[in-house]
């Protein structure tokens, strides 16, 4: 194990990559001679050239088309967006090139790629820069849709995103990308489409992913000091949905709080509580609820930015809702 | 075969626009008093005026920066430092009511639309009477009121835009030009070729100008573009194009006055290539690799459009020194206050987070 942060896992699990397999590429905007706009590709040009890492103009569209029918050719490039707020340039091919090839072909052609970048909330960036784009992907079948919290799961996460044959929409977070976590040595591949207990727990079930996950730990501890002993789970994929752990715990648990940074309406979370009253409602002894974003776009002031986001205080103050206690 | 005109409205029949010596540092020897009056060719009035609304601009950008600094301001913030003789010169040559969108680095095109400092300062400070109520910050702001349609944060998503002011412009049967800006990253946007070629179609009433400082973030033109000349981008589509010195007022005065008769008189969009520079980094935390201090500091020394002016107005015998040391001060002391009236503004209203979300009472 050695402790490096998330910004060096993802750059590792590409530089790995590369070595391991000279079909993968990096493409994408400022990711070679800049090293990426928020520094993840720093050493890349310089190990593996202008031919597989390659800077493109500021055109999401025709680049993420570009990736796509590359990958078509059997090639695996890995498009990075410099956030994801810029990939709405490029929705249509993720969705309509990318995710349905497989399908329309009767399975004749597959697509092996990799869209990734920075996802969610950053500081005061306000309304076109600064939302989550989670819901969006999670709908569309064909993708696979991963958003890791630590650096061990976005280097064993991307690893298996970049091997996987099929579209994986890899959602970073900028405001991780500096914490450091223990990754285990050499190749490391995680699985795609598990969910993670990361801290076992009796009476309640808080479930994040990505940044979520560490509103959810704060609370989880705050909760511990207050007598609620909360389970809290790493989604880490957003599609496919781990719904077997989801279940698991709330058996154990019999109440659920979910939570997201993203809008509440048709949100992640709605289809988690969904995924619950349906499958396990005999186990719950409360309505589930979930804590989302507020539902406006984002505003710049840096007090109304706070308004608008989800907090572990609020985490805290719902948790106690679905015991029944109060905090 | 005949090779055909590269275009069917040809620029051929544009009057010709006045090729502005670029003054080095090496020719600011003094001239003789009027020699730069007839290379400006403007009178003292006009070029005082240039002269006051481009250091406004620059002094309140400046000043911009400093609050980042401090922490008085968040997010992205571009700054328009370099660049103040485009929007300057271009507003010289627009009509007030002709409509004018741009991107995110938009301080200066508000402020020379005609808001005031205190209200674009009050927003990047987050205040309740920012012109977007502390909602928009530096990348989003408009002045419906004054004409200006913002303040766009996704790069190139404005040329649409501003193609579509266009088309309202004539489906309303009126004399106005929309005055659309982006940047010479921008310009390889797919929705922008999709946009000149709408405009040529239809024959909308738009001047499209690229702001072309050179770089797109930490990327030059000629790594981002297959073509450097950018005002040949409209060319397939039969828009007329022009480069222009975009660190010359006047140059930027003229060829927009031109280009926004050639659209008001029903002639269709042209596209103005505004040779231009920015000193500051892209945004607040950029450590600008990309290119080296001696280019930044060669191009202030060489073309700065302020000092350029600045210099005419001197060296004609308009104004001595010291005359443009007291309008400095004026002008520092008119953004102190802007700053200060700003500070005083109240936060941004937290009962106000969920409204203008939908129109009152929807
Ligand atoms: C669609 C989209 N892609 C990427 C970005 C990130 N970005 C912001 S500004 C910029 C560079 C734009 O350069 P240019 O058009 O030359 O304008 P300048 O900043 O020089 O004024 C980039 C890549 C964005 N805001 N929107
Ligand atoms: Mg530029």
């Amino acid at each position: 194990m050695r402790e490096i942060s998330v910004r060096e896992a993802i750059r590792d699990a590409m530089a790995e990559e590369m070595r391991r397999d000279e079909s993968v590429f990096l493409m994408g905007e400022e990711v070679a001679e800049y090293e990426g706009a928020y520094k993840v590709s720093q050493g890349l040009l310089k190990e593996f050239g202008p031919e597989r890492v390659v800077d493109t103009p500021i055109t999401e569209a025709g680049f993420a088309g570009v990736g796509v029918g590359a990958a078509m050719m059997g090639l695996r490039p890995i498009v990075e967006f410099m956030t994801w707020n810029f990939a709405m340039q490029a929705i249509d091919q993720i969705v309509n090139s990318a995710a349905k090839t497989r399908y329309m072909s009767g399975g004749l052609l597959g697509l092996p790629i990799v869209f990734r970048g920075p996802n969610g909330v950053a500081s005061q960036v306000a309304a076109q820069h600064s939302q989550d784009y989670g819901a969006w992907y999670a709908h569309v079948p064909g993708l696979k849709v991963v958003a890791p919290f630590d650096a061990a799961d976005a280097k064993g996460l991307l690893t298996a995103a970049i091997r996987d044959p099929d579209p994986v929409v890899f959602l970073e977070h900028e405001l991780l990308y500096g914490e450091s976590g223990q990754v285990p040595d050499g190749e490391h591949v995680a699985e795609l489409g598990r969910a993670r207990v990361v801290r076992p727990g009796r009476d309640v079930t808080l479930v994040s992913w990505s940044r979520g996950v560490s509103l959810v730990l704060d609370a989880a501890a705050e909760l511990a000091e207050q007598g609620i002993d909360a389970e809290v789970i790493d989604l880490r994929s957003l599609r496919p949905l781990d719904r077997a752990t989801l279940l698991g715990s709330v058996q154990r648990t019999h109440r659920i709080v979910s939570v997201e940074e993203g809008w509440p309406s048709c949100g992640v979370g709605a289809e988690i509580v969904a995924t619950v009253v349906a499958e396990a409602f005999d186990a719950l002894d409360a309505p589930p609820q979930r804590v989302s974003g507020a539902d406006v776009p984002m505003p710049y002031a840096a007090h109304l930015e706070a308004l608008a986001l989800p907090l572990s205080e609020t985490v805290v103050r719902v948790a106690h809702e679905v015991c029944y206690t109060d905090g | 075969m005949a090779v055909s005109k590269p275009m069917e409205r040809g620029t051929e029949d544009l009057p010709a626009l006045p090729n502005l010596e670029v003054r080095s540092a090496a020719s600011r020897e003094p001239k003789p008093n009027g020699r730069e009056r007839t290379a400006l060719g403007q009178p003292p009035e006009v070029l005082l005026d240039i002269h006051r609304r481009m250091l406004l601009l620059r002094r309140m950008e400046e000043r911009i920066g400093q609050l980042y600094a401090m922490g008085e301001i968040g997010g992205f913030c571009h700054l328009y430092i370099g660049q103040e003789a485009v929007a300057v010169g271009m507003e010289r040559a627009t009509r007030p009511d002709d409509p004018v969108i741009t991107a995110y680095r938009c301080h200066a095109h508000m402020v020379v639309r005609g808001a005031a400092p205190e209200q674009v300062i009050g927003e990047l400070l987050g205040k309740a009477r920012g012109v977007s109520q502390g909602k928009g910050g530096s990348m989003h702001m408009f002045d419906p009121a004054r004409n200006f349609y913002g303040g766009h944060g996704i790069v190139g998503a404005q040329v649409p835009l501003g193609t579509g002011i266009a088309f309202a412009l004539k489906y309303r049967k009126t004399d106005r030009v929309c005055v659309t800006y982006f940047g010479d990253g921008a310009i390889s946007q797919g929705q922008v070729a999709e946009a000149f070629n709408m405009a040529a179609l239809w024959n909308l009433p738009i001047v499209y100008v690229v702001e072309n400082n050179q770089y797109g973030m930490g990327t030059a033109v000629d790594r981002a573009s297959a073509i450097s000349e950018l005002h040949r981008r409209g060319e397939s589509f039969g828009i007329p194009g022009r480069e222009v010195d975009g660190m010359d007022p006047v140059a930027v005065e003229q060829a927009g006055q031109a280009a926004l008769e050639h659209a008001r008189g029903g002639q269709g969009p042209m596209l103005l290539e505004m040779k231009t520079y920015r000193y500051r980094g892209h945004s607040m935390s950029d450590p600008a690799l990309y290119r080296s201090r001696e280019e930044v500091q060669k191009v202030r020394e060489e073309r700065d459009p302020i000092a350029r002016v600045a210099d005419v107005l001197v060296q004609s015998g308009v104004v001595d020194a010291d005359r443009l040391k007291v309008v400095d001060r004026e002008i520092r002391a008119q953004v102190m206050e802007a700053v200060t009236a700003a500070q005083a503004m109240p936060d941004a209203n937290p009962a106000e987070l969920l409204s203008d979300i939908y129109a009152a009472g929807s």
